[in-house]
């Protein structure tokens, strides 16, 4: 016997992820189908939320990214998206791709970090 | 009435209702319709919403859905829209009475066979595409709103609810191969005295007497400000 919790759709260690931006690891890891899975949250708790950084085990590397899109239930006028989207950065703390090709919460645009907002410069759209 | 303005009844909470509460509310609601129009609209009408929004370059944003979900209370009310952007399916919940909405327009207004349309998630996306420059298609006056009688194919299973427990109208083939164990847990947990339950009912329903002066409070309101106007126009 054990309790259960409600679907939460909470990203934390080993969640699957989405890579959404053109970048080449990103592109080989749809094409093979390898999941691409979470290993560490960049927070003091360990669950990730719209514009937290990730640590990301993708294609046998070890990638940072930045979540871009939630399942998760969110507070209103924030978009819920119906998969976990990331887009993927290098240990400088530039993007790896050039584009992205999903929508981006227009609510990330508050937070002001140099590093996210190189992100937030490649969306195609605001939501 | 009781369909257009259905955030106006209030929770039927039986064990503690402060009417003084709900009447500041109901006061506060007015005052912001009296500001911006706050359209009819049903589960399944297609509408576009526009907010304040301070990092947008043109200080607002619009966001176009399908209406699939309504909830809540008097000033709390929200909906849910639902539309699929650049191949990935978004959703907005809004509330009805924030003022950072700056307009609500109703693209086209229908309703459809359900009153909850959750399911559209385990939905092909095309179902849920809404292109964002549609143009409004209104109804001509005094026609009652159509209901769209589409039927909707899910995806394969697995789904994010068990909708074939649920009696869905606007979903076609609600079956699905269960085993042994899953349809004899299906049947158990099936509650077919719920409709025959008259005071079940009545607990989760506000009082009629009480829904009628509600209804009658916004008749007289609209009244009033179509007074209003007509004395504006009158003086202009």
């Amino acid at each position: 016997n054990f309790s259960t919790t409600a679907p939460l759709f909470e990203l934390r260690l080993l969640s699957r992820v989405n890579v959404v931006d053109n970048s080449k690891i990103g592109r080989t890891a749809a094409a093979t189908g390898r999941p691409v899975k979470i290993i560490h949250v960049y927070n003091k708790t360990g669950v990730a939320k719209l514009g937290d950084k990730v640590l990301v085990a993708i294609e046998r590397e070890k990638r940072k990214g930045y979540i871009v899109g939630c399942k998760q239930k969110q507070n209103p006028m924030v978009p819920k998206f119906d998969a976990n989207n990331i887009v993927l950065i290098d240990d400088g703390g530039l993007p790896l791709g050039t584009r992205i090709k999903v929508p981006v919460p227009s609510a990330l645009r508050k937070r002001a970090t140099p590093e996210f907002l190189k992100v937030l410069s490649l969306a195609p759209r605001f939501i | 009435y009781r369909q257009v303005y259905p955030e106006y009844l209030p929770r039927p909470d039986w064990s503690s209702r402060d009417k003084l509460l709900e009447k500041m509310a109901r006061r506060d609601m007015n005052n912001r319709r009296a500001v911006m129009n706050i359209p009819e609209f049903y589960v399944g009408s297609i509408l576009a919403v526009t907010i304040g929004d301070e990092f947008a370059p043109m200080k607002v944003n619009r966001f176009v859905g399908i209406c699939i979900e309504r909830g809540g209370h008097m000033l709390y009310h929200w909906f849910i829209l639902r539309n699929v952007v650049d191949g990935s399916g978004v959703e907005m919940k809004y509330e009805l009475y924030n003022p950072l909405i700056q307009k609500i327009e109703v693209l086209k207004l229908e309703k459809r066979l359900d009153d909850n349309l959750t399911y559209l998630r385990d939905c092909p996306a095309e179902y849920s595409t809404f292109p964002f420059n549609l143009d409004a298609v209104p109804l001509p006056k005094g026609m009652t709103v159509p209901v769209n009688p589409l039927k909707v194919k899910l995806n394969p299973p697995p789904w994010l609810e068990r909708w074939e427990r649920m009696e869905l109208k606007g979903v076609e083939n609600n079956t699905r191969k269960l085993t042994k164990k899953q349809q004899i847990r299906a049947e158990l947990s099936k509650k077919p005295w719920e409709k025959h339950d008259l005071m079940l009912q009545y607990r989760g329903s506000i009082n009629e007497v009480e829904k009628d002066q509600i209804m009658r409070e916004i008749y007289h309101e609209n009244l009033r400000k179509e007074k209003k106007k007509k004395v504006k126009k009158f003086e202009s």
